[in-house]
C-alpha cells in the first residue's frame, strides 16, 4: 500500500491535493481512501492530508503513522514542531519539499539521509492569491509513485477542479502538469510498503494513568487572555500592509472586521496590525474603504521587515 | 460504478436515494458536509422536498418526527453536543411511533471540548427508544439509511432509526462507494406508504397524549420495548433483501473470521476495520482470532451474540466510550447477554479511541497476546485505558508549558 501525508497551511488546497492524487490512484485502477485532517481553525493554520492506496480494500484508517512519501507544501511549516511534518518517517520514506531552497541545505536542515526531493518553489503562486500549492504537489507525487499516467492525473484534476471555472482549473493543470513532469527522473522512487508484521513489532508501553488532583486534571486555563499567547501570526501566508498615505484614519472599519482582533488604533487615530496574531485572513483588505490596505506574499515581504513573527 | 465518498457524502446520497421528503437541520462539525450537499440537491431539484434550518437540534428533531407524524419521508442528521442538546426530543418522539432516520455523526462529547469521534454522544441515546445501526465504512453509511427507513417504516417496527458514523475517519474519509441507481433504490424502498399515520394541522387530532398513573404508562413503554425487539428480525429479512438485491451483505452482527476463532475482538465503527488487519497478520502466525462487530446495537442481538461468542476462549471488547465510574459500555451489555450461558468467554476489558485517539496496529496485537495471557491464567485482566507513557509524557510537557504561561500572564496557581 502507498502511504501518502501531504503537509501545508489552511488555504493552500491541500485538502484538494489529497483528493486530486486519491482520485488519480482511483481511476488509475487502486482502491483509495483520502482524508484531510484538521482542527477548528481557519486559513493558514498547519493542516495536512492523508492518502492511502493499494489493490486491497483499505482497514486502515486515521493518521498515517508510517509514510512512504511525505510532502511539504510549504516550507516554512519544518519549523514548527506541531505541524509535525516527518512524523514516523523511514528509511524508505521520500520526502518532498517545495521550496526555493536547494536539496542540499535541507538535507542539512532536516539532518536526515532519506531522499529528499525539492520542487522549485514558484513564486507566481502566491502572487496570483491562488491555492496552486496543493496541485503542484499532487502533480509531483502523483510522477513519484510512479503508475499513475499523465492523462489520467489531468482527468483527476478535471474531476476534482473543474467547479471552479474553467480559468482556475487550467492554471491548476498547468501547474500539476510541470510538476509531474518536473519530477520525471525519479519516477517511481516512492515504494510501497506492507504493515508491521504480528511477529515482529515493538510493543507499546502502555501505563495506568495516575489519578491527579482536579486542581491539576480538571481541563481548566487559570489564566485570562491566553490567546496573546497563541502567537497565530506564523499561521499567515499573505501580508496585510496599510498604505498610511491613503489611510483615511476610518480605523473602526478595519479593527472591527478583523476576527482576530489584531488591529489596534495607534495614539494619531491610524491603525496599526499586530503581525504576532495576524493570520492573514486579509478580512481588512477588503472591507477598507479607501483600498490603503494591500496583500503582500509573506515570502516576498523585504528583509527589512520581519517575516513572521512569533515563530 | 464505484465513485470516491466521504462518509458523510454517502449518508447524504442514502437521503437522497430514500426520496427523503423534508430535511429540517441544524449544522454542526463533524456533519454539516451532509446537510450542505442536501441543500444544493434541492437547490437544483435533483431532490423534490424541502430543507429548513431550524434555530437548534431540539426544533430540528421535532420537526423532523412532527413531519414524520404526518406520512412523509423524513430525515435529518447531528453530532455529539447536537444530540444532547435534542435529548429531550430523543427520548419523546420515539413514543410517537412515527418512523424516520436520523444520522449521527460521532464526536467526543465536551468536556474538554473535541471534534474527533468517539461514542459516548450515540451510546447517551441508547435507552431512548431509536433504533440503533452501526457503520464501519462509507459504503454501509448509504446502504444502512436505505435499511433504517425499511426497517424504520415496517409496521412491525414503527421507530425512528439512528445511522452513526465516525467524525473525520468516515464522515471526512473517501472511500470507493457503489452508488445503486435510483430505480433499484426505489425498488428496495418504495415511497413510503404511512397508513394510518396521517396528521394533519387541517384536521387537529392528539398524538402521544398525556396517560397519567404508572399502569397504562408501563403498557405504551413496554410496546415501544416490544417494536424494538420484534427490529431484530424485520432487520434480518430487511437485510437479506438487501443482499439479494445489491450484493452486498450487512448482517446485523458482523463476523470476520471467527467461525473456527479461539479468541476475538469486539467493536464498533470504523477502527474496527483496523481490528480485521490485525486478524490478518494474527492468523499469519497461527493465532486463531477473529472480530465480531455487532452493527445492530438498538435492539440488541442477543441471540446472535450468543451464537458468535460462545465457546470462544477469551475476547477482547475495545470501547471507544467512557461510563464514568463504570467503565466502557459495550462491555457491560455483553457481559450481560453472556453472564450463565454455558462456554461463556473471558471478558477483557478496553477503552480506547477516545475523542479519535488512534488505536495502532502494535496495540491490536498487544492485546491479542493480553487475550492469550488471560486464558492461560484463566483470568480476565483489569480493564485497561490504552494510553503510553510518551503520551503522558507530552501531557505533563502540556501541563508545565500552562504551568509557565499561567504565571507570565498572573493568573490564578
Amino acid at each position: 500500500m502507498f502511504r501518502i501525508r501531504i503537509h501545508g497551511r489552511g488555504g493552500q488546497g491541500i485538502k484538494t491535493a489529497g483528493r486530486i492524487l486519491g482520485t488519480a490512484f482511483f481511476r488509475a485502477g487502486y482502491e483509495v481512501q483520502d482524508a484531510p485532517v484538521y482542527g477548528a481553525e481557519r486559513r493558514g493554520a498547519p493542516m495536512f492530508a492523508c492518502v492511502r492506496a493499494g489493490r486491497e480494500p483499505i482497514r486502515e484508517r486515521g493518521l498515517i503513522t508510517r509514510p512512504d512519501l511525505v510532502v511539504i507544501a510549504d516550507d516554512t511549516l519544518v519549523g514548527i514542531p506541531a505541524a509535525k511534518v516527518l512524523l514516523g518517517i523511514g528509511k524508505h520514506t521520500v520526502v518532498l519539499i517545495q521550496s526555493a531552497l536547494e536539496e542540499a541545505n535541507w538535507r542539512t536542515r532536516l539532518g536526515i539521509s532519506n531522499p529528499i526531493l525539492v520542487l522549485p518553489g514558484r513564486a507566481l503562486n502566491q502572487e496570483a492569491g491562488e491555492p496552486l500549492a496543493g496541485a503542484t504537489c499532487a502533480g509531483a507525487a502523483a510522477r513519484l509513485v510512479g503508475t499513475i499516467p499523465r492523462e489520467t492525473l489531468a482527468q483527476a484534476l478535471r474531476e476534482e477542479v473543474s467547479s471552479l471555472g474553467a480559468e482556475i482549473l487550467e492554471r491548476n493543470l498547468e501547474h500539476a502538469l510541470a510538476a509531474f513532469d518536473a519530477v520525471t527522473a525519479n519516477a517511481g522512487i516512492v515504494v510501497q510498503t506492507a504493515g508491521t508484521a504480528a511477529s515482529d513489532y515493538i510493543p507499546p508501553e502502555w501505563i495506568n494513568l495516575p489519578f491527579d488532583p482536579a486542581q491539576l486534571s480538571a481541563p481548566d486555563i487559570y489564566a485570562a487572555a491566553t490567546s496573546v499567547e497563541v502567537r497565530t501570526g506564523l499561521w499567515r501566508t499573505m501580508r496585510p500592509v496599510i498604505d498610511y498615505a491613503r489611510c483615511n484614519h476610518c480605523a473602526w472599519i478595519c479593527s472591527t472586521f478583523c476576527p482576530d482582533s489584531a488591529i489596534a488604533l495607534r495614539a494619531d487615530g491610524a491603525p496599526e496590525i499586530d503581525f504576532d496574531h495576524c493570520k492573514g485572513c486579509l478580512i481588512c483588505v477588503a472591507v477598507c474603504p479607501p483600498h490603503a490596505i494591500s496583500a503582500l506574499p509573506e515570502r516576498a515581504v523585504p528583509a527589512t521587515q520581519p517575516a513572521r513573527e512569533g515563530s | 460504478m464505484k465513485q470516491l465518498l466521504t462518509g458523510n457524502a454517502a449518508a447524504a446520497w442514502g437521503a437522497r436515494l430514500a426520496g427523503a421528503d423534508y430535511v429540517p437541520a441544524f449544522p454542526i462539525t463533524p456533519q454539516t458536509e451532509i446537510i450542505e450537499l442536501l441543500a444544493q440537491w434541492f437547490a437544483t431539484g435533483e431532490m423534490g422536498g424541502r430543507l429548513v434550518m431550524m434555530e437548534s437540534e431540539h426544533s430540528m428533531l421535532t420537526a423532523a418526527a412532527a413531519a414524520a407524524a404526518t406520512g412523509v419521508r423524513a430525515f435529518t442528521a447531528t453530532s455529539s453536543q447536537g444530540l444532547l442538546y435534542a435529548m429531550e426530543m430523543l427520548y419523546t418522539v420515539p413514543g410517537w411511533r412515527a418512523p424516520f432516520v436520523l444520522v449521527n455523526v460521532s464526536r467526543g462529547l465536551a468536556s474538554p471540548i473535541t471534534l474527533e469521534s468517539d461514542h459516548n454522544d450515540i451510546l447517551a441515546a441508547r435507552d431512548s427508544g431509536f433504533l440503533q445501526i452501526h457503520c464501519a465504512g462509507c459504503q454501509e453509511v448509504l446502504d444502512s439509511v436505505l435499511l433504517a427507513y425499511r426497517l424504520a417504516e415496517d409496521e412491525r417496527v414503527r421507530l425512528p432509526v439512528i445511522v452513526n458514523l465516525d467524525g473525520f475517519t468516515l464522515s471526512f474519509t473517501r472511500e470507493p462507494v457503489a452508488v445503486p441507481l435510483a430505480a433499484e433504490a426505489a425498488q428496495f424502498l418504495p415511497q413510503y406508504d404511512a397508513k394510518n399515520i396521517r396528521f394533519r394541522a387541517s384536521k387537529p387530532i392528539s398524538q402521544a397524549v398525556a396517560v397519567l398513573g404508572g399502569s397504562p404508562y408501563s403498557y405504551f413503554r413496554y410496546e415501544t420495548h416490544l417494536a424494538a425487539l420484534n427490529a431484530v428480525d424485520v432487520y434480518e429479512e430487511v437485510a437479506t433483501d438487501f443482499a439479494k438485491r445489491f450484493g452486498r451483505r450487512h448482517a446485523a452482527v458482523e463476523c470476520y473470521r471467527s467461525d473456527d476463532a479461539e479468541y476475538l475482538y469486539f467493536m464498533i465503527g470504523a477502527f474496527a476495520s483496523k481490528a480485521m488487519d490485525a486478524v490478518d497478520r494474527l492468523r499469519e502466525t497461527g493465532m486463531r482470532i477473529g472480530l465480531v462487530r455487532p452493527r445492530l446495537l438498538r435492539p440488541y442481538p442477543v441471540n446472535a451474540l450468543r451464537r458468535a461468542l460462545s465457546g470462544k476462549k477469551a475476547v477482547a471488547v475495545i470501547d471507544q466510550n467512557l461510563s464514568m465510574g463504570k467503565g466502557g459500555v459495550l462491555v457491560t451489555e455483553l457481559a450481560s447477554a453472556l453472564y450463565s450461558e454455558p462456554g461463556a468467554p473471558l471478558l477483557a476489558s478496553y477503552v480506547a479511541g477516545l475523542g479519535g485517539r488512534d488505536i495502532s496496529q502494535e496495540e491490536f496485537f498487544e492485546i491479542a497476546g493480553e487475550l492469550r495471557g488471560a486464558h492461560t491464567r484463566g483470568s480476565a485482566p483489569a480493564p485497561r485505558l490504552l494510553y503510553t507513557a510518551e503520551e503522558l509524557r507530552e501531557l505533563r510537557k502540556l501541563q508545565a508549558i500552562a504551568a509557565v504561561e499561567r504565571e507570565e500572564i498572573g493568573g490564578r496557581k
